[in-house]
């Protein structure tokens, strides 16, 4: 894998990076863009499994789409360059911010500000709930596991990181289950 | 060892999030309140923040946690170990895309964790809402309804929801707007 393609990748993917505003689903139309009909790298089809694969999987849509990407074009070092560049813009971007905030924070009108984004975080919070909503919650049984999710979180103590493999079982268990009685 | 702590912690978000970067706040409000690296409410001013500015919002919300506990280093670590499972899942499944991507047992599971992400995306959401919307220190101290229910933020709250649900036009806009609005309604209020 020469270097230059590796370049290529992770110059490619942090102009991704830099243009995906708010998330792996704002992120479609611009790979679209950059790799369907700049580049010619993917067709829409193989984009459009690329992305399937990068929501199916767990982890960060954007980064499992990158890394998918990157590695069809250059092998495991094409992955890691693509998903290196996607990231790239984030780190920078995000820690000046962040260290700019920091120094402001003791500012009556950023500490109101914020206040008043506290509750737009709320609103976006509801929004993305009702919006999931329609894509996981479709049966009885994903209902169920919605609300004992939710119940036991609110509940216990528990670790997040329990509920999803023991989620992950329950939806295999539910079709063995669904298998025997017809 | 801070910087191997924050790697393992973002590592099991990254494996464990499914669903996008807001699958990511339970995990990080557990992460705060058990490390004590930052509060829920400091929680939610990074998520305002990720959604802002470019770039995916699971990855600058990692990246803004770590800088939060450990500085520049602090941020490229969280990054990484956010990052680490998808990448090494993903070359493991590139292999045999066709495989996977038909493959009904992973749509089985996926079947199960889509509501159970869902379900702690709510409960984070909750916690959330309590902190923000309700003023349950002023209502343990008045024990008035009214302590409770703090009117400002509540018709903030009311007014974004109905424009971001029921106004047509309006829904369209991008959250980055409804944060700006927010934020000048907070300075104009002197805070809630």
């Amino acid at each position: 894998m020469e270097l230059r393609k590796l370049g290529e990748l992770f110059l490619c993917f942090a102009r991704v990076g830099v243009m995906t505003f708010g998330g792996g689903y704002a992120m479609l139309p611009i790979l679209q863009r950059e790799l369907v009909e700049r580049r010619g790298w993917a067709t829409a089809e193989e984009l459009g499994d690329y992305y399937a694969v990068g929501q199916c999987t767990p982890g960060v849509i954007a980064v499992n789409t990158a890394t998918f990407v990157g590695f069809k074009r250059g092998g495991p070092a094409g992955g890691v360059a693509a998903t290196l560049g996607v990231v790239t813009p984030s780190l920078v971007i995000i820690t000046a911010l962040a260290a700019l905030l920091s120094r402001f924070a003791e500012l009556p009108a950023v500490q109101h500000a914020f206040s008043g984004i506290r509750v737009c975080v709320c609103v976006l919070i509801c929004n993305a709930v009702t919006k999931l909503w329609k894509s996981a919650v479709i049966d009885g049984p994903t209902l169920c596991i919605f609300l004992g999710t939710l119940a036991l979180s609110l509940l216990t103590k528990l670790s997040p990181v329990v509920y999803v493999p023991a989620a992950a079982l329950i939806g295999i268990l539910v079709h063995v289950l669904r298998r025997d009685r017809p | 060892m801070i910087y191997l702590q924050l790697y393992w912690e973002f590592f099991k978000t990254g494996l464990f999030a499914v669903g996008g970067g807001m699958a990511t706040v339970p995990f990080l409000q557990e992460m705060g309140l058990r490390t004590g690296w930052f509060s829920p409410a400091t929680l939610a001013d990074m998520l305002a923040v990720s959604e802002s500015t470019p770039g995916p919002i699971g990855i600058n919300m990692a990246s803004y946690a770590g800088f939060t506990v450990a500085g520049v280093p602090g941020g490229v670590v969280a990054t990484l170990g956010e990052i680490s499972p998808s990448v090494l899942i993903i070359l493991l499944v590139a292999a045999m895309l066709r495989a996977v991507r038909g493959n009904r047992t992973v749509e089985r599971a996926f079947y199960g964790m889509r509501p159970a992400s869902l379900g702690l995306i709510a409960a984070a959401g909750i916690g959330v809402l309590r902190l923000c919307l309700l003023d349950e220190a002023a209502f343990a101290a008045g024990g008035q309804l009214s302590d409770l229910l703090p009117w400002k933020p509540l018709l903030l709250f009311a007014l974004l929801w109905g424009l971001t649900n029921l106004v047509k036009p309006a829904k369209r806009l991008h959250p980055l707007t409804w944060i700006a609005v927010s934020a000048a309604v907070g300075v104009l209020a002197g805070g809630f």
